[in-house]
């Protein structure tokens, strides 16, 4: 089934390609420094604690928690408009760090602060694949 | 540091009552706000050499600005950080003029948010009409659908979630504003309302109801900004600025704790430099984008706990005679909000401390000191916050 994605996509640089390369793949990857220890979000070039160079990318878990949403009933954007109630949350990955998504694959009054979620992945097009987040298994 | 209290006052204002203007432009906004604000302080086109201007609408407003009234301004700031802009650039022309580089300054916005139909806190990223997302952060955000209310909103689920803060709690910052709302005859809503009509007004972003959530207006604004030798020389009585803090609040690498708001940072700075505590001010403006953002700036600023915010307004104590009257115009959430408010803060502190409305109840008895402190951005995500401390001669 073909269907036409309507919704924003990302715009992709040299130093954020790995992780739309990973996505695409399955797999959900951030980065961690060798210097100071720390991982970060979202990725970049350069480490944000220490200023260093030594960013690695490493597989996340795909796991963690709701750690705040809300249930949104109104967004004039085209692809959210029609997409309303969804849920918008930040969710604390198992890594320590914080990330925009939004919860999938329930029903949004289900959703709560500690919840724990899963990641999941949706093609938008042959080139992007883009993470969401579901109730863990 | 240099002390710079009293380095610089407020001596011109004029803001721009029109809450719909489809007839004129942005620009013809602030040309007609400057030369008010100008005549209100006795000073002239000639003895202006700064110019501080914020648009999210105007392409090069500093330049275009400029252009526009035919300026050639010594000294040019467009810092735009969101709603707060304004108490950034008070703060810039107080260290500008106390270092010597101008005297006279011109703070001005205009927005026509209303007429042109702009879905301030829900168009989403299409409501900037720019489907090319940046690589980041825009790219690993606005694919999940993030709205401003939105923003705000996951913010006062977290509030709720650990502080135990309620819907009503919220409500009451509205209730408050209306109040106020009521006394001033250029507020858009003026009909008083109750925690009930807010929490019973349909949900925007859960758990923030329409009622939450400021107005869109058009409207604008000029604030002149001079130094102690033009002060003494103009109309009013000066109203100094004592001071002024600033900082930016993120994600920080995706580990910052979003509760705390950039007030946590900015409004100890600007109480150090004012030499002044929290039992000094008299009143306070605090923009109120939604009424979760009175609650978390009033936690930040230092005027309760962490977590008391809910508490903190409820009562009517943000009303006059209350214990600490906030937002005496009514506010974003009844009076006015084309989009970046922060300015209108500097103008309703300054009619309190010139005692402007002597004689009724929105008057502030013997108002001596003010604070103001704008928020501009998203507290879910990134935001501005500029603190700033005013006195009355
Ligand atoms: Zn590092």
């Amino acid at each position: 089934m073909t269907t036409t994605w309507n919704k924003p996509l990302p715009s992709i640089a040299g130093e954020t390609k790995p992780f739309w390369d990973s996505c695409r793949r399955g797999q959900l990857v951030i980065q961690y420094c060798e210097d100071c220890d720390e991982y970060q979000w979202y990725p970049r070039g350069i480490c944000a604690d220490c200023w260093g160079e030594n960013v690695r990318w490493v597989q996340s878990s795909g796991r963690g928690t709701v750690w705040t949403y809300t249930v949104t009933q109104q967004n004039r954007t085209t692809g959210f408009a029609e997409m309303v109630p969804y849920v918008l949350a930040l969710v604390e990955l198992e890594e320590g760090v914080r990330m925009f998504t939004n919860i999938v694959e329930c029903n949004p009054r289900d959703v709560h602060i500690g919840m724990a979620v899963e990641v999941t992945f949706q093609t938008a097009t042959p080139q992007i694949t883009i993470p969401y987040f579901k109730p863990a298994g | 540091m240099v002390d710079l209290r009293r380095a610089a006052a407020i001596v011109g204002i004029h803001e721009h009552v029109t809450r719909y203007s489809p007839d004129k432009s942005e620009l013809q906004i602030q040309g007609e706000s400057v030369i008010n604000a100008l005549n209100d302080a006795g000073l002239t086109k000639d003895d202006v050499d700064g110019l501080f201007t914020a648009s999210s609408s105007i392409r090069n407003s500093g330049m275009n600005l400029a252009d526009y009234l035919n300026l050639y301004p010594s000294y040019v700031d467009n810092t735009t950080v969101g709603g707060g802009s304004f108490e950034f650039h008070l703060s810039h022309a107080l260290t500008a003029i106390a270092a010597g580089r101008i005297n006279v300054a011109v703070i001005t916005y205009s927005s026509l948010a209303r007429s042109g139909g702009v879905s301030v806190g829900t168009g989403g990223v299409g409501r900037f009409g720019h489907p090319v997302l940046d690589p980041s952060p825009d790219s690993f955000e606005e694919l999940y659908g993030l709205t401003t209310v939105g923003l705000y909103a996951m913010i006062a689920r977290r509030h709720m979630h650990l502080y135990g803060t309620t819907s009503e709690q919220l409500a009451e910052v509205s209730v408050a504003m209306r109040h106020h709302a009521s006394m001033n005859p250029e507020a858009l809503f003026r009909d008083p309302i109750t925690v009930e009509d807010v929490v019973n007004s349909r949900v925007i972003s859960d758990p923030l109801h329409l009622m939450d959530c400021c107005v869109i207006t058009d409207g604008g604004g000029a604030v002149v900004v001079a130094s102690p030798e033009v002060a003494r020389n103009c109309r009013h009585t000066p109203v100094w600025v004592l001071g002024a803090g600033e900082a930016i609040a993120h994600q920080g690498a995706g580990k910052r704790d979003l509760i705390y708001i950039a007030a946590h940072q900015s409004s100890p700075r600007a109480f150090e430099m004012a030499g002044v505590t929290h039992d000094d001010i008299d009143m306070a403006m605090v923009y109120d984008s939604f009424t979760i953002t009175v609650v978390e700036t009033l936690e930040d600023l230092g005027f309760c706990k962490k977590g008391e915010g809910g508490e903190f307004v409820s009562g009517g104590r943000l009303q006059v005679g209350g214990a600490l009257p906030i937002n005496t115009d009514g506010g974003g959430l009844s009076s006015n909000h084309p989009g970046m408010r922060g300015i209108f803060l500097l103008l309703e502190a300054t009619r309190q401390l010139r005692h402007q409305f002597d004689g009724t109840g929105r008057q502030v008895p013997d108002c001596k000191i003010a604070l103001a402190h704008g928020t501009g951005g998203a507290l879910g995500s990134r935001h501005s916050g500029g603190t700033v401390i005013l006195a009355r001669d």
